[in-house]
């Protein structure tokens, strides 16, 4: 460091050595040689990752910026690539240009795209091509009854899983006769065995107990009958996890009823989105519940129940919480657990501690997650530039106060903060955040 | 709450804006967060549908043990059944719960065009249910099916 710089940084540092300064200590994390628990990011470019954002139809371009917002206001190392979809556009082009986008990033934060009923079948639903073509093969939603949501049902913790490329999806649709229309639904093996698999390894890696097959084998005897046999297949691997299933009729019945004897649910697309809505129905409704549509290679998070929200669309009413919860889930994603976890803790006070309901507080809503997240981060920036490049020898020095009146104080959030700066700095100029 | 006092040195009187921004949040605004069934009336769907969507509606009212049900053909053909399962496990000890069968005889009977007799059995049974007193296991009581059937009888003399 030059002589300048050295003492700008100490003429900043002097009254927080002073005997008023409060009670606290100083570490020093030197970027070579100090041996830190802390694991970087994968990051992309400079420790910023770009993630596809498509704001969709409804209330989700409302909803995106109001991430957006949140993501700057807690110096999120995410850059979002904004693509727009035009629904109403019976080309292909928008929805080519998303899916490039997220090849391109790996990862995408999306509303949903409203598909239009009375266009030509010919004219596929863009989310559905958005999944098949990005081989987005496990929809999961985590149905949690949250603290603060009065429900009719308590102590939900249910993981549905649902396979989202095949099945009564495939838009494979004929009319030979006419007034006589065959779908077909396609079931394979390989994408059984896939999702099979990938809902046990979840199960594993979340400490689960219990898998149920949700299927309608008794009538589609060939098609349901193989999807149960590949689940029995993969259940035979997992020793430790229960395995059973269950008719969808009868689960949706028990769902309501009884749905605390859930606890992973693995079935195929169309019983997925049944149970899956109706979930998210028991522990509050669609503004409440997140989704992810996880692939070998990407990844794109959207609210649980997919809905584009029309009717309350720019009116300032919608519930974000789906929608900032999935962000938290991008985070998360991305490795960015010290953010996600703290967007989330303030969620979760926000909707318990201030009892904000959407209808009429949205905008207090989404202000308070930020006054929340204000309030332990007292800091002030330094840049100091420096004649000598420095680059990957430079020292960070972090001020850490304890403040036990502080509901929660997270060193090692803090400290990953001004990591993250440390990446940002250019080999000139170097930005110190010290922390009161 | 301890919060809001890091942000002004006396704690107890809101020193600036955003203190008492956070305090008008404080505001508690009770709306129950429920989903409403009760916004659907007659409900039409395929096949697959409906039978999910049937046996959801059924565990919102009480189950399959109170669901009466009627399948409908032309000319007036029509089968009538209760959807519960056959129960072996309680067949032949008079415990079962026979609203169900009696539902689905009940809509029999307006089917038919016997309203009188279809408006009268269906509210002795509903007021025997809405009575708590005489109740099959499965209700929560302790009487047999007899004793339940006793009883709506009984209800029925009494209307006359």
């Amino acid at each position: 460091m030059t002589t300048r710089s050295v003492r700008a940084l100490s003429g900043a540092l002097k009254p927080l050595f002073s005997p008023r300064s409060p009670q606290g200590y100083v570490v020093a994390v030197c970027h070579q040689t100090h041996k830190s628990t802390y694991t970087a990011p994968p990051a992309r470019y400079g420790g910023r990752h770009t993630v596809t954002l498509i704001p969709g139809d409804g209330i989700g371009p409302e909803l995106a910026k109001h991430v957006c917002e949140l993501f700057r206001f807690c110096c999120v190392p995410v850059d979002f690539e904004v693509v727009n979809v035009d629904s109403t556009e019976t080309s292909e082009d928008d929805i080519n240009n998303a899916i490039m986008a997220i090849r391109r990033n790996g990862v995408a934060l999306k509303g949903n795209i409203e598909t239009n009923h009375n266009l030509p079948p010919s004219y596929k639903s863009r989310n559905s091509l958005l999944r098949t073509t990005l081989d987005l093969y496990a929809s999961v939603m985590h149905c949690q009854s949250l603290p603060g949501v009065r429900t009719q049902h308590r102590n939900i913790d249910i993981i549905t899983i649902r396979e989202n490329t095949e099945g009564e999806y495939s838009s494979l649709e004929h009319e030979n006769v006419p007034g006589v229309v065959e779908s077909l639904k396609i079931i394979t093996r390989t994408k059984s065995l896939r999702i099979a698999d990938y809902a046990f390894r979840t199960a594993r890696e979340k400490g689960r107990r219990r898998v149920t097959a949700v299927h309608k084998a008794n009538i589609m005897k060939l098609g349901d009958g193989l999807f149960l046999e590949c689940c029995k297949e993969v259940a035979s691997g997992y020793p430790e996890i229960t395995f059973d299933s269950m008719i969808v009729d009868n689960t949706t019945m028990q769902l309501v009823s009884r749905p605390q004897q859930f606890d992973v649910m693995v079935m195929p697309n169309l019983y997925g989105n049944v149970v899956s809505n109706v979930c998210a129905g028991l522990v509050g409704g669609p503004g409440l519940v997140p989704g992810a549509n996880y692939g070998e290679n990407y990844a794109v998070f959207e609210t649980g129940t997919r809905n584009t929200g029309k009717s309350i669309a720019n009116r300032n009413t919608a519930n974000p919480t789906a929608m900032l919860l999935a962000s938290c889930l991008l985070l998360d994603h991305l490795k960015l657990h010290g953010y996600a976890s703290m967007i989330r803790k303030a969620i979760l006070s926000t909707i318990t501690d201030s009892r904000v309901r959407s209808h009429r507080c949205y905008m207090q809503y989404v202000g308070g997650i930020q006054l929340l997240l204000l309030r332990p981060a007292l800091y002030f920036d330094i840049t100091l530039n420096m004649s000598s490049p420095l680059c990957s020898s430079c020292t960070l020095l972090i001020w850490e106060v304890r403040a036990p009146h502080l509901k929660w104080s997270s060193p090692s959030w803090m400290q990953s903060r001004a990591l993250d700066l440390a990446h940002r700095g250019t080999r000139n100029q170097m930005t110190v955040r010290l922390y009161l | 709450m301890a919060l809001y006092r890091v942000l002004s040195s006396s704690p107890n009187k809101p020193a600036n804006a955003l203190q008492s921004t956070l305090l008008n949040m404080q505001e508690t605004i009770r709306e129950p967060m429920v989903q409403d069934p009760t916004q659907f009336d007659v409900l039409v769907m395929p096949n697959l549908y409906g039978d999910i969507l049937s046996d959801l509606c059924a565990g919102l009212i009480g189950g399959l043990g109170v669901t009466p049900s009627g399948n409908i053909g032309a000319n007036g053909v029509a089968i009538f059944e209760s959807v519960h399962g056959t129960a072996p496990d309680i067949a032949g000890k008079d415990l079962a719960n026979p609203t169900a069968l009696l539902l689905s005889a009940v809509m029999m009977l307006r089917h038919m065009g016997l309203h009188g007799h279809a408006k009268k059995i269906e509210t002795a049974c509903f007021d025997t249910i809405r009575d708590r007193k005489v109740l099959t296991k499965d209700l929560g009581g302790n009487s047999k099916c007899s004793e339940f059937t006793e009883a709506i009888c009984q209800r029925m003399k009494d209307m006359d």
